[in-house]
């Protein structure tokens, strides 16, 4: 089932264009693998479907992205709603300067999804038993989120995403900062993830997106060359440019 | 004589650096390398040059007056001269020699005049004579020693970093100095006036003092109500307090605007606009409270039925507020601006609003900046003089009414210390022990603003 749908989206920072005439479909329930070179355009892909882009004052979105039948680059879209329902997990670790508790807190209580003080604590176990650091983490939840290591960080920074139940969680490159033994647990999260929500990920790493995604899109210079299942992707790709990165002879 | 001394020691440091650079190039023609670039050695022997220059320059300065001094006096010794009667004698023949003594000439004075410029011509010639023989000297040792091999460029970075030293010991040993001056004129102070009554007492009249013969003895008693500090504390404190009244909410919000609301134009003609306010000197400040705010809060208050005196603390303290927000609002600018895009990018990402953002994540991040920002705020609050001096009033009234004039520990300095001042009076002593109290009073807020920012420091890595 199709989850997400974008339809002839381009996206200009100032003159210059940086996505042209994007058209890519996201199925609901799988993990989706954006790759391609160095600023190929698939992390900006990646902040459209939240509106991320509103934050960069010189950015402007043209065309269509559909979530639950709505466009959400229409006026009348609460910006407020739709990052509720898409979250995002970033390159760097960056739990916000707060306890444990605070730092998966800080979501619900903006969307005021807790009444009290046992729904909030009943959340943030929640959230972290799923995103697997509830055992590392529940003897110190009153301790700063910054004194964890990094692959803890990002942990955290993804229970932070799921702690308001979204629907999609968009990740930009989540491993890249993080050392093999953490960038495999974050994996085995993902694939856990997907269970309840649509996951899309930005990664440079091809065997990455192999392990870990069931569709896969190949970007290149600011256009979507091929996209379809990870399988074919890698195993049997359409366009030469595609066949090309796969195999490693340039990007 | 000395300036011409002096630029030739210059010219001759310009000049051996040029010749330590072209010895280098000499032996770099000749195929070998050099330890280190040409450059180092000409300032190798421009250091060479300059040093013991430097140092003769300066012993002498220390010692020929002395000597000099020793020498004239020695004619006078086993008169049964008094030691002040010689120093005087010292004094007359000094003026003497300068042609600007007006009282009676003796003839013995007027000999030690003459000897006095004999030596000091001798002296002078002396020293070009040494200083010049000893940098060529110097000069052509370390010329002589530059080779291939020979270490050029450490003995250039020791220097670089001891002149580096010596300027930031320069910085601290006159803060030590002034602290220590404090202290001692402070501890004479209390001498007279007991500690207790100054912290404790609530009357300041200086003015008391004023009156007193300075050949009479000394007489504690009268004192006893003259030198009570409080209604000049309270006065300072409440100006400042009235201050930050305005200057915090003024200048955080200002502050927060421009971090992360204003676009990059605004931003780029508003910030410099507000600094702007911080070039202002603080007089031109101090006559616009005295003529404009405080005359008009008069006409306002009259105008309400509210008695409200010309000099009044709100008009010093709200004009005080106002030079404040600059400094308040630029900082905490600047530790807003610091604080990571990416913290501001994951709440965002959880569909926090901007103001949101900025409540929760970001005003705590930067926390410890403010704070910063607002303890300096005070800081310049307590220590501000001539707004105070202009706008609230000499008269140090232990009030609490905004709408009365009161006094501040600077003004109060500046009263004591304006026009004729005798050394070892309590009077003047009085300014001394101010300036310890006010010094005690911003080195406690600083100490407590390093705590604060320490204990409630979030570090974002």
């Amino acid at each position: 089932m199709i989850k997400i749908n974008s339809k002839n989206v381009d996206v200009f920072y100032g003159k210059k264009q940086a996505l042209f005439n994007i058209n890519l479909d996201i199925e609901e329930n799988q993990v989706t693998a954006l790759i391609g070179p160095s600023g190929c355009g698939k992390s900006t892909f990646l902040r459209c479907l939240n509106r991320m882009n509103d934050v960069i004052d010189i950015c402007r979105v043209k065309g269509q992205i559909i979530i639950n039948d709505f466009d959400i680059n229409d006026k009348s879209c609460d910006v407020v709603r739709l990052r509720e329902k898409i979250g995002m997990v970033f390159q760097k670790p960056n739990p916000f300067p707060k306890t444990i508790y605070e730092n998966i807190s800080y979501g619900p209580t903006i969307h005021g999804m807790a009444q009290s003080k046992n729904e909030m604590d009943e959340i943030v176990e929640t959230s972290l038993k799923k995103a697997a650091l509830w055992e590392e983490v529940k003897d110190r939840l009153h301790e700063p989120g910054t004194g964890l290591s990094g692959g803890q960080q990002q942990r955290l920074c993804i229970a932070r995403a799921i702690s308001v139940k979204p629907e999609v969680i968009l990740m930009d490159e989540p491993c890249s900062a993080l050392d093999p033994i953490a960038t495999a647990q974050i994996e085995e999260l993902i694939d856990e993830l997907k269970k309840d929500h649509t996951i899309i990920i930005v990664t440079h790493s091809m065997a990455q997106a192999a392990r870990v995604s069931q569709n896969t899109g190949f970007f290149h210079l600011g256009e979507l060359i091929e996209h379809g299942s990870t399988d074919k992707i890698f195993k049997n790709p359409e366009n030469k440019k595609t066949q090309d990165y796969i195999t490693g002879r340039f990007g | 004589m000395n300036l011409i001394l002096f630029i030739f020691i210059v010219l001759l440091g310009f000049t051996s650096y040029y010749f330590g650079r072209k010895k280098a190039y000499t032996i770099q023609s000749t195929n070998k390398r050099l330890t280190a670039l040409p450059q180092f050695y000409g300032y190798y022997l421009a250091i060479w040059c300059a040093i013991p220059a430097f140092i003769i320059f300066s012993l002498w300065a220390i010692f020929e007056p002395t000597i000099v001094k020793l020498l004239i006096l020695s004619d006078y010794s086993n008169q049964g001269y008094l030691d002040d009667e010689l120093n005087l004698i010292y004094e007359k023949t000094k003026a003497l020699s300068r042609g600007q003594f007006t009282g009676e000439i003796t003839p013995f004075i007027e000999a030690s005049a003459e000897k006095y410029l004999s030596l000091r011509s001798i002296a002078q010639s002396s020293k070009a004579v040494i200083v010049l023989s000893i940098i060529i000297a110097s000069v052509a040792y370390a010329y002589k020693k530059i080779s291939s091999n020979s270490r050029t460029r450490e003995p250039v970075e020791k220097f670089l970093k001891a002149v580096l030293f010596t300027a930031s010991l320069a910085a601290i040993l006159t803060t030590v100095g002034i602290v220590f001056s404090l202290i001692f004129q402070t501890i004479d102070f209390f001498k007279v006036i007991p500690l207790f009554d100054f912290v404790f007492g609530t009357h300041w009249y200086p003015a008391k003092a004023f009156v007193r013969d300075s050949s009479e003895a000394l007489d504690p008693t009268m004192y006893s109500d003259t030198f009570g500090a409080v209604p000049i504390f309270a006065g300072t404190f409440f100006i400042a307090f009235i201050a930050m009244c305005v200057a915090i909410p003024i200048g955080l919000m200002s502050g927060i605007y421009l971090a992360e609301y204003a676009s990059v134009k605004v931003r780029q003609y508003a910030k410099p606009l507000i600094e702007i306010l911080a070039g202002i000197p603080t007089v031109v400040y101090g006559f616009f409270a005295a003529l404009t705010v405080g005359p008009f809060l008069k006409e306002i208050g009259n105008s309400m039925g509210l008695d409200v005196s010309a000099e009044s603390a709100l008009a010093a303290g709200g004009v005080m507020g106002i030079m404040i927000i600059p400094f308040i609002s630029s900082l905490s600018d600047d530790v807003i601006t610091s604080v990571p895009q990416s913290l501001r990018d994951g709440s965002y990402a959880m569909g926090a609003t901007k103001s949101e953002t900025i409540k929760k994540v970001i005003f705590p991040a930067a926390l410890p900046g403010i704070v910063g920002s607002i303890l300096l705020g005070v800081s310049r609050a307590i220590g501000e003089t001539m707004i105070v001096v202009m706008a609230s009033g000499l008269a140090a009234n232990l009030t609490l009414n905004p709408l009365e004039s009161t006094s501040t520990i600077t003004a109060q300095i500046v009263v004591i210390l304006i026009g004729d001042q005798a050394f070892g009076d309590p009077k003047t002593q009085a300014a001394f022990a101010l300036g310890m109290s006010l010094f005690l009073v911003t080195l406690c807020l600083n100490i407590v603003a390093l705590r604060v920012v320490k204990k409630y420091r979030e570090k974002y890595e």
